[in-house]
Parts: structure tokens; C-alpha cells; sequence
């Protein structure tokens, strides 16, 4: 393509690019402040170097994080006083004071849908087509019918990332077969799960390539409109994804007459407004309809009857991120990565009581231990690993004896966890499990629509339950209860929340029952946490 | 299809317009009602009886509807915020980093629960689910602006400087 060329003659006239992120975590960090500093600086030293502001690069914790290409040279914790001397070295020794090293961290990971994150400026849409951005939708419309690009989609393997891994090539074909003169796609960015952070990273580092995948969607199941349902907290990717938005369409990627060809597809941005159901499909469409997100009985399916009652296509940001690089390189490069019935690779946020905080891309079917230990760092300051926690308060925590368990979604499953959206948080034993638990249960508690019974009561007692428990003034009947609560709630809610809800008490239980057991018989929490036994006062320090 | 008259802009506060705007983008359909509302928080840092009931008449949506969805979604609130917003993050990854412990401190301070503002109207308190920066947790909204790894000390200090300022 053109304008690949041009954006790459562009790229040859700079010795070096200083590549700055400005997502929300080194944003947050002033790292706008020190773009400015070393374009200063850049420009004054006279050197053939460019500064440009890009999305994340993962360790978060460290921000704000430089990367100087081409010598790939990682600096943290940068202030904008250190830019000339930054700007100085380019060429030379690196800044020792300041340089990042964690090559484990980087080394074992995968990117693919992080391929572009921290190298290109997530506003420039030239950048993205510099990286071969655009260029699957351009053969797609031009050499591929619906049927096959769907054929591609199915055979690459491809599972959803918001949750529930349903087959996309599955789900695909469902939408194209139904009939309707109007279809619908839907990318679903309302990432309520507490403690992920993907999904914004990926809109706040690299929209267009969500953009592309949700055209090439559109395209496979003959829609032609599109919402981009997006959290309200997330006011950065919405006003990135506004930039792309316009941009995609200046350049022929939206509208109509997409690439020259028939097609005709447009997307526009809906605004979540903090409510956590509405991240279930059926509830996000009502949410778009505006009325209140409560979910509704499936089916009919939204790929029967969805977004006004047309068949509607919904996927995660991350599915739809991984969709162009599967249709350039073929579905067999992509089944080639990871493991069997989970294909490709798996964003993961890493945060919690772990030495590297943040974002990760890993092939599917790598250990926890590998990632906890191997790039996560493992445990700081000395404290000792208790459990990991995935799939966010549908999920559960897993124990260090599973820790060698490859990260699949079957697996996971098979632990009494899920994959969930990839939040993956790291406890040592300054955690309650009964607590962790009783925290989970409070946010679905909190944030059931109460639609249904079980759900909307059921919370409120295993949440009484959990108190009783933690203050120490539980019995075992209490905790009989509390089993049999998790079942009815489980069985008979209607939508996902509330079938779920109970996980983080039944992995607990399952993996630590006798803290339960402490708090009950000895009134003792282990970890100092609970408000019986050996606690220390309220509101007095507890050791971090 | 019958035509309704537009009601007319509640007063001439300039801000209307921009809610009108809003309505005006999306062809005054229904179901533009959750983005409208949104544009008048926006504007008006909240939303009030008479916001909704212009809204509802504007969009021709059931009362019942507009404030079925003003009151079930987190994001807006009925009453107005303080001069000064400390949003504390109880999200997992902040409350794994002691988050709880913030919202604590942060309560006694003010004298205020989470969801409430000072009686002098200076701060209000609240939290949210996750702001998507959990790579630096404890993480804080300063009014608008986002700290991470937060130290107690350096939020008392801040909370306290609004109290006794302006
Ligand atoms: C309570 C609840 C919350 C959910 N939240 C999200 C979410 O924030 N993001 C998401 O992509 N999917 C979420 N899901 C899953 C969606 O309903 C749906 O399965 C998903 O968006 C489909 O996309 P995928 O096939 O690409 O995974 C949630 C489901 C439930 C039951
Ligand atoms: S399970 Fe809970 S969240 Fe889901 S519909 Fe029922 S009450 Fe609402
Ligand atoms: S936000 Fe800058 S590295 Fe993640
Ligand atoms: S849990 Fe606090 S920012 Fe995500």
C-alpha cells in the first residue's frame, strides 16, 4: 500500500525515535509534560531523532516509561528534568540511572495484539498503516467473499476474550445466516471487571486495529452499523477512539465505498454509565436502546434478535483486536499459537502483590507459575504467594499446589476459576481468603440489576453470611447456609452475574476451607484482615 | 406518524443547547436518552427533576422510563457535586492494595460516608469500580486528575487542603 511506503520513507530520515507512552497509568505520571520536555530537547540537540507519544508498553508501575528505538532501550520512572540528558545519550552509552531492566518480563511474552502498543502514536492512523494496519480489510474486501473470510475466522481457532470463550467463527456464521435487512456489530468495551485493564489499553494504544476488525465483522456477517459501547470511566480511549473514528473515515475505512469497493459500514461510539450488568450482552444492548441494562432470557440470541431486534453481532475489544493479524498472516499461522481448543494468545492484566504490575500478552497454554514467577517477578518484599485470582468476581483464586496449571480456558475451568476477561491478581498472605471472597460477593451484590430473586436476595445473605464468618460470629450452620445459598444462586439466576456470583466463595472454600474453619471455631483471621480474634484495632495501620 | 412540538429549552442558560445538540445528533430518537442524559450531567454536574422531565418530553420517552434510567445507572447522580471530588478506587487490584484502608481514613477525616459531600459543600467522596489503571494500584481521582500509588499521608494531605482552603 501507499501509504505504507510513505509512512516507512518518513521513518528512514530518524536516527532514532524516542517513543514516549501516554496511556492512563504514565499519563497519570505527567508523561504529556515530558513528551513536551524532550521534543524540546530533541530539536535543540540537533539530531536526526523523533519524539512521539505512543500507548502502553506494560509495566505501568514503572511509568512514566521512554522507549528509544532502534536501540530498544527501556527507561522508567522519567522526569521531565532528565530529558537532556536522555535526548544526549541517543547514540551513545544509554542512561544507566534510568534504564529499565526486566528482560524476563519482555522476553517470554507474545504480541500479537500488543504488537503495535508503544510503538505507534494511537492518534495517527499513517502509523497504524505504517505497521501494516489496514491491510487485511483491504484483501478482505477484495479477494475474499463473507463465506470465507468466516471460513478463516472458524479455522484459526479463535475463542471470545470477554468471557465465556464462545468459537467467534461460530458466532459469525450464526449472524450471517440470519435474516434481516438491517444487522448490527457490536464491540463490547464496557470491561466492568474490577481489576482488568485490557480492553482500555488496547482502545487507548491502538484503536484502529479494533476499528479494522470490526469492519472486516461487519463485512463477514453483512452488517453495515456499529456501536462501540465504551465505559464513561474511560474518558481517554473514548476521545481516542473518537480521533480514529474520524480519521478511519478521512481515509476510506468507514462510510461508504469502503477501499473503493460496495461495502458501506459506519461506527459510532455509546457511552456505559457505570453499571457492571451492562457489560452482559443482552443488557448492553438494552443499554444502547436506552432503557436500563437489566439482561432479558436467552434466546433468541442477539445473533437472532438483538440491537432493536435485528441480528446483531457482539464481541469483546480483544477478539475483535486479534481478527486482522489472523486474516493477514491465515488462520493457520494463528492455530499454530498456543494450546489445543485455545488458540493464539491471551492478554492478561497483572497486578495485586506482584513485582511487575501490568499488562501481558502470553501465548495460551503457558503455566501460572511462568507467568506469576517468570515474568510477573513473583511475590515483592519477601512475602509468600497464596493464590492468584482470574476471571475477575465470576472467577475464582487458584492455590500454589495448581500453580504449574497451563493457562486455558478448559483448565481453568477445570480449577473452579475461569479465564474471564484476564484480570489476573496476585495474593500473599496478607489476604483473607473469607474477605477476598466476601469483597467479591459485595460487588455482585452491589451491582445486581435485581431482576431476579436469587440474584438480587441471594447476594445480600451470602454477603450477611461472609460478615457474620469474617467478624468472627459465624457457626457451621452459618457456613452450611452459605453452601446452599451458592447453589440456589447459581442454579436459578438468570444472567450470568448472578450464576456466577458464587464462584469466589466455592473456590475459597474449595482451596481454603480451614481459614474459614479459623475464623469459625478459633474467632482467628491468619492474616490479621477480619474484625475477630487476634485484630488489630479498627482503622489502625495494618503492615502493607 | 404524529408530529410533537419540541418543548421549549427549560430557561436560557446556554447549556441547554448543548443538550439540545446532543438530542438534535442522534434525530431525537428514543434511544438517544442515555447519551443525552449524559451530556446534561456533563454540563450541569447533575441531574435534576427538571432535567429529566425536558429530556423525557424532548425524546418522548414514558417519565417512568427517563427516570427509571437516571436512577438505575451508577454514573449519574441527583445531587450536586461538592467544589472538590476525591473518588477513591475499591476495585480488586486497589483493594489488594489496601484501598479499604484509604476509604477509612479519607470517611474520618471528612466526617462524610462514600456517595456524600462535606456539609460545607467543599468535598465530596466517592468511589469507583476500577478506573482502569490497576497497574498503579491504590489509585485516586484528584478532581479529574488520576494518582496512583497512593500513600495515606498524601491524601489526608490533599483532603485537608481542601478543607481549609476556598
Ligand atoms: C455480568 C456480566 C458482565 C460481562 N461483562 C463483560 C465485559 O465487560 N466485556 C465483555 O467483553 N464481555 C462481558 N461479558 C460477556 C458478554 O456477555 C459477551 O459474552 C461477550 O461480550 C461476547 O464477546 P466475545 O465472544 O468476543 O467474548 C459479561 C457477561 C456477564 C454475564
Ligand atoms: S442474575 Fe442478577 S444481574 Fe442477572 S438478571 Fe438476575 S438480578 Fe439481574
Ligand atoms: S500506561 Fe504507560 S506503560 Fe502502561
Ligand atoms: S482496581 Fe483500581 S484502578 Fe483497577
Amino acid at each position: 500500500m501507499q501509504i505504507a511506503e510513505t509512512v516507512n520513507a518518513e521513518h528512514g530520515k530518524f536516527d532514532h525515535e524516542v517513543n514516549v507512552c501516554v496511556a492512563l497509568g504514565c499519563l497519570s505520571q505527567h508523561s504529556d509534560q515530558l513528551k513536551d520536555a524532550l521534543t524540546k530537547e530533541a530539536a535543540a540537540s540537533g539530531k536526526r531523532c523523533r519524539v512521539r507519544q505512543t500507548g502502553c508498553m506494560g509495566l505501568c508501575a514503572a511509568g512514566p516509561l521512554v522507549l528509544v528505538e532502534p536501540s530498544e532501550t527501556l527507561y522508567g520512572g522519567v522526569r521531565a528534568e532528565d530529558a537532556k540528558e536522555l535526548i544526549d545519550s541517543l547514540g551513545e552509552q544509554p542512561v544507566e540511572r534510568l534504564a529499565v531492566h526486566r528482560e524476563n518480563y519482555f522476553e517470554r511474552q507474545q504480541h500479537i495484539v500488543l504488537e503495535n502498543s508503544g510503538y505507534i502514536d494511537p492518534e495517527k492512523i499513517d502509523e497504524y498503516i505504517g505497521r501494516d494496519g489496514y491491510r487485511a480489510l483491504v484483501k478482505v474486501l477484495t479477494e475474499m467473499t463473507p463465506a470465507v473470510v468466516i471460513e478463516q475466522i472458524s479455522a484459526s481457532g479463535l475463542r471470545g476474550r470477554g468471557g465465556g470463550g464462545y468459537p467467534t467463527g461460530l458466532k459469525w456464521s450464526t449472524v450471517a445466516k440470519s435474516t434481516g435487512a438491517q444487522k448490527y456489530v457490536i464491540c463490547n468495551a464496557d470491561e466492568g471487571d474490577p481489576g482488568a485493564f485490557m480492553d482500555r489499553s488496547v482502545l487507548e494504544s491502538d484503536p484502529q486495529r479494533v476499528i479494522e476488525g470490526m469492519a472486516i465483522a461487519a463485512y463477514a456477517v453483512g452488517a453495515t452499523k456499529g456501536y462501540i459501547y465504551v465505559r464513561a470511566e474511560y474518558p481517554l480511549a473514548v476521545s481516542r477512539l473518537t480521533v480514529s473514528l474520524r480519521e478511519a473515515r478521512r481515509r476510506g475505512f468507514l462510510g461508504t465505498n469502503i477501499c473503493g469497493t460496495a461495502f458501506a459500514f459506519d461506527i459510532e461510539i455509546r457511552l456505559g454509565a457505570g453499571a457492571f450488568v451492562c457489560g452482559e450482552e443482552t443488557a448492553l444492548i438494552a443499554s444502547i436502546e436506552g432503557l436500563r441494562g437489566q439482561p432479558r432470557p436467552r434466546p433468541p440470541y442477539p445473533a437472532m434478535s438483538g440491537l432493536f431486534g435485528s441480528p446483531t453481532l457482539i464481541n469483546n475489544v480483544e477478539t475483535f483486536a486479534n481478527v486482522p493479524p489472523i486474516l493477514r498472516n491465515g488462520a493457520d499461522w494463528y492455530s499454530s499459537i498456543g494450546a489445543d481448543k485455545s488458540k493464539g494468545t491471551k492478554v492478561f492484566a497483572l497486578t495485586g502483590r506482584i513485582a511487575n504490575t501490568g499488562l501481558i500478552e502470553v501465548p495460551m497454554g503457558m503455566t501460572l507459575r511462568e507467568i506469576v514467577f517468570d515474568i510477573g517477578g513473583g511475590v515483592p518484599n519477601g512475602g509468600k504467594f497464596k493464590a492468584v485470582q482470574t476471571g475477575g468476581p465470576s472467577g475464582g483464586c487458584i492455590p500454589e499446589e495448581h500453580l504449574d496449571l497451563p493457562v486455558t480456558y478448559d483448565a481453568l475451568i477445570g480449577v473452579g476459576s475461569m479465564m474471564g476477561s484476564g484480570g489476573m491478581i496476585v495474593m500473599d498472605d496478607t489476604s483473607c481468603m473469607v474477605n477476598v471472597a466476601r469483597f467479591f460477593v459485595e460487588f455482585c451484590m452491589t451491582e445486581s440489576c435485581g431482576k431476579c430473586i436469587p440474584c438480587r436476595a441471594g447476594t445480600v445473605q451470602m454477603f450477611q453470611l461472609l460478615t457474620k464468618i469474617c467478624d468472627g460470629v459465624a457457626t457451621h450452620a452459618d457456613l452450611d447456609l452459605l453452601v446452599d445459598l451458592c447453589d440456589v444462586i447459581k442454579n436459578t439466576s438468570l444472567c450470568g452475574l448472578g450464576m456466577t456470583a458464587p464462584n469466589p466463595v466455592l473456590s475459597t472454600l474449595r482451596y481454603f476451607k480451614h481459614e474459614y474453619l479459623e475464623h469459625i471455631e478459633q474467632k482467628h483471621c491468619r492474616a490479621g484482615v477480619c474484625a475477630c480474634g487476634s485484630r488489630v484495632m479498627a482503622g489502625e495501620e495494618v503492615t502493607a | 406518524m404524529p408530529v410533537y412540538p419540541m418543548p421549549p429549552l427549560p430557561s436560557d442558560d446556554k447549556r441547554w443547547k448543548i443538550v439540545n445538540g446532543t438530542m438534535r445528533r442522534h434525530g431525537y430518537e428514543r434511544n438517544a436518552l442515555i447519551e443525552t442524559l449524559h451530556t446534561v450531567q456533563s454540563s450541569f454536574g447533575c441531574l435534576d427533576d427538571n432535567a429529566i422531565r425536558f429530556v423525557a418530553r424532548a425524546l418522548h420517552v414514558p417519565l417512568s422510563q427517563a427516570f427509571g434510567v437516571a436512577t438505575f445507572y451508577n454514573h449519574f447522580s441527583m445531587k450536586p457535586p461538592g467544589k472538590h471530588t476525591c473518588t477513591i478506587c475499591i476495585g480488586t487490584a486497589c483493594y489488594i492494595k489496601g484501598a479499604d484502608r484509604l476509604l477509612a481514613a479519607a470517611e474520618k477525616l471528612l466526617q462524610i460516608k462514600p456517595g456524600k459531600t462535606t456539609q460545607d459543600g467543599n468535598v465530596s467522596l466517592m468511589t469507583a469500580r476500577c478506573v482502569g489503571a490497576c497497574g498503579r494500584a491504590p489509585v485516586m481521582l484528584v478532581d479529574e486528575e488520576l494518582v496512583g500509588l497512593v500513600e495515606p499521608v498524601r491524601m489526608l494531605e490533599q483532603l485537608e487542603s481542601w478543607t481549609s482552603h476556598d
